[in-house]
């Protein structure tokens, strides 16, 4: 008979995480998942399958397309949304620019990242969302540690970190009032080697990028490559190589820098975990490099 | 492998967050570009590195040097997944500490050896064992500052002992130790030579964890009903939750709470394969064998079991609202999955968090823990707290803001077993 003193860690955190879905769903009228195409979304969708199945999944996947994207996410995008038979809302960071009259970044690495706030905010609006999950994970980075599963948002969808409502045993307070909403985090206590790992055992099919490949390459000032793309505004000073490359995270293609790996399969890359010395945002993200606060400035103003 | 929760508590300056940073530090759980933060900071700053900036996060955290919120770490030694909850020490911020307690499976007591036993200590100690904490260690930092005189740890541990007697701790650990310099944090010290017990880290890996196994009665509270609708499916009703305690067999006979309505588990699916049982802290769904009136917040258990159904019980709370509790007030319960009006009908007694002990009072301020009577408008499925660290928990909220009011363990669920009240007065009379 299986007891728990045999659950793996793996099965707790999975547990853990269906027990979150499953409050989302009894708890919100209109829930939606933000799906951005990255691993840990990818992740989400499996619990959710494990969640609800026979049954649909009780909301929408939501995808927030910055237009700098790579074209593999969006192949892949299309057909999980098929493959699960799953309803798939996309809106274009562009069309908000256009709308609100938004100036596009300027600068040689011109990320969409920020203005993905406004076109998240205008599609809660529109579909008017009560609860919007997310694949954020607590051991990303230094203000996510302190995020709660359920964090409330309000109109503005701003997170007040100092307001934060208790989060008692496994007991999630999704109550709120008119115009606010909740950040839901299934997967807040899982680290980047528990999503490869739980990748592994339920040998989930990710998109091609995450595995080792040839790519040219814009070598920045830091050392760090950046997958070339039409998007960025380069000079003569800049150098473009060709490297074999994969990506640990898939966001803006403009700010999502690449590491140079030979990791081709699932193993190859849990084997590079275990050996990597540098954390998964310090590696690829840059936005966050440009200050000490750039996580916890940006979800105060609606970031996830 | 297996994983433990636990969550560090101490006074403000206790060196909670360094205790952190080194524990993950030596670990080798701090990769190089974090690092690199730290030497940057340091080349501003002066000294050393340090090894509390790994954990506060926020900028005001930063700024001030203390630790606002419960921040989660995560580390893996081959021996054991770990989640650290680092909590607080001010009293202001007392609610977060019993947040990251509700979860934990061990308490990591921090106490200043040139300070020792302190108010703080007494108080965390309490919430700690309050919420069900089965493993404390009482961790004596800062030994390099006291010339890592035996006898300072051994009088320490002599106060602390009697704060265990009254609280009845089961298991307690008392380890010497310097945070800052790592001393028999994950590297044994050479400073230390008297001491013969395990360095905290050796102590984390071998404790045992897993608390949320939950062998009691079983229960099991639906969270969703998963009907499909479709050609294939169309009579499938799926009740979906997590298994709260003890195990399930498909044959079970159960009924479903409040109600009090029998039948049959038909089948018990996991990620839609039947299995013949499933045991806590699991999901499943569960099939049944009737078509009975089922939804969300119902508890359904084997007819075997007894539960308790009350519309009236006692219990304590933690409060955590910055507006006193009355008697009187209307508020929901939020048991899980169930939500249900109730109204406080008596404050019956405080606790002293100094001498441990009951008092008369009239109201909850913020950070109290009292003891009160509840009334609910529908049948709450509950057991006693101590019994059940998961069916006796539940949470209060305020109706119209939302905002999460209190942490409330189920005390009392049999009339015969409650409070005598006291009236209020009785604490003010000379």
């Amino acid at each position: 008979m299986p007891t728990a003193a045999y659950l793996d860690y793996l099965d707790r955190l999975e547990a853990e995480s269906i027990h979150i879905l499953r409050e989302v769903a009894g708890q919100f009228e209109r829930p939606a998942l933000l799906f951005s195409g990255g691993k840990d979304s990818i992740a989400l969708t499996r619990l959710a399958e494990k969640a609800f199945r026979p049954g649909r999944f009780p909301f929408p996947l939501v995808h927030i397309d910055t237009g700098h994207n790579f074209e593999e996410i969006i192949d892949y995008r299309d057909e999980l949304a098929a493959h699960l038979g799953e309803k798939l809302i996309v809106r274009r960071v562009e069309d908000t620019i256009r709308a609100r009259g938004l100036r596009e970044p300027g600068g040689k690495y011109p990320s969409r990242n920020p203005l993905q706030t406004y076109t998240l905010l205008d599609v809660i609006e529109e579909f008017e969302f009560d609860a919007c999950i997310g694949g954020a994970r607590r051991d990303e980075e230094k203000a996510r540690a302190k995020e709660r599963i359920f964090s409330v948002r309000d109109d503005f969808g701003q997170w007040d970190p100092k307001r934060q409502r208790p989060e008692l045993w496994n007991i999630y307070n999704g109550r709120i009032q008119k115009g606010e909403n909740v950040r839901v985090f299934p997967i807040s206590n899982w680290t980047e080697l528990d999503v490869w790992n739980y990748i592994q055992r339920e040998n989930i099919k990710l998109p091609d990028i995450y595995f080792s490949h040839e790519r040219q390459c814009v070598v920045m000032p830091t050392g760090q490559l950046l997958g070339f793309s039409e998007h960025l505004n380069l000079d003569e000073s800049d150098e473009i190589v060709q490297r074999r490359v994969r990506f640990r995270t898939v966001g803006d293609s403009t700010c999502t820098a690449a590491v140079e790996s030979d990791a081709s399969s699932v193993d190859d890359i849990i084997q590079d975990l275990l050996l990597a010395k540098v954390s998964e945002r310090g590696a690829t993200r840059l936005d966050d490099q440009l200050s000490e606060t750039g996580m916890e400035d940006r979800k105060r103003n609606g970031y996830f | 492998m297996d994983l433990l929760r636990f969550i560090t508590c101490g006074s403000v300056d206790d060196g909670k967050s360094t205790l952190i940073g080194r524990l993950l530090y030596d670990s080798d759980s701090v990769s190089l570009d974090v690092l690199a933060t730290l030497e940057k900071r340091r080349a501003t700053a002066g000294g050393t590195v340090d090894l509390a900036l790994l954990t506060d996060g926020l900028k005001a955290e930063r700024e001030q040097g203390i630790t606002i919120d419960v921040a989660h770490k995560y580390f893996t030694t081959p021996r054991r997944k770990f989640i650290i909850t680092d909590a607080p020490g001010h009293v202001q911020y007392t609610r977060n500490m019993v947040t990251g307690a509700s979860n934990a499976d061990l308490a990591i007591v921090l106490v200043d050896a040139r300070q020792g036993v302190i108010e703080q200590t007494r108080r965390h100690t309490l919430l700690a064992s309050l919420l069900g904490i089965q493993h404390f260690v009482l961790a004596v930092n800062k030994m390099d500052l006291v010339g890592h005189e035996e006898v300072i740890f051994r009088n320490i541990v002599a106060d602390y002992q009697a704060i265990a007697g009254q609280l009845r701790l089961p298991n307690v650990v008392a380890i010497p130790l310097s945070a800052l310099n790592g001393d028999n944090v994950v590297r044994r010290s050479d400073f230390l030579p008297w001491y013969q017990g395990p360095g905290l880290l050796e102590h984390l890996e071998s404790v045992p964890a897993a608390t949320d196994a939950n062998p009691n009665e079983p229960r099991f509270q639906v969270q969703y009903v998963i009907r499909p609708q479709t050609e294939e499916l169309p009579d499938y009703r799926g009740y979906a939750g997590r298994i709260q305690s003890g195990t399930y067999q498909a044959g079970d006979r159960v009924r479903i709470w409040p109600s009090g309505l029998e039948t049959v588990i038909e089948a018990i699916e996991v990620n839609q394969q039947e299995v013949a049982a499933a045991s806590a802290p699991q999901g499943v769904v569960l099939r049944l064998r009737e078509d009975v009136d089922v939804s969300r917040g119902d508890t359904i258990v084997p007819t075997a079991a007894h539960p308790a159904v009350v519309r009236e019980l006692e219990a304590t709370l933690c409060w955590m609202d910055e507006r006193p509790l009355r008697a009187g007030r209307k508020l929901l319960v939020q048991h899980h999955a169930a939500t249900v009006k109730a109204a406080v009908t008596t404050i019956l007694q405080k606790t002293n968090i100094e001498t441990f002990e009951s008092q008369g009072t009239d109201e909850a301020k913020l950070n109290d823990i009292v003891r009160v009577r509840l009334k609910t408008a529908l049948p709450l499925v509950v057991d006693e707290y101590h019994q059940n660290r998961v069916t006796g928990a539940f949470i209060l909220v305020d109706e119209q803001t939302g905002a999460t009011l209190a942490a409330g363990l189920v005390a009392a669920t049999d009339p015969e077993y409650f409070t005598d009240e006291v009236p209020a007065e009785a604490a003010f009379s000379i």
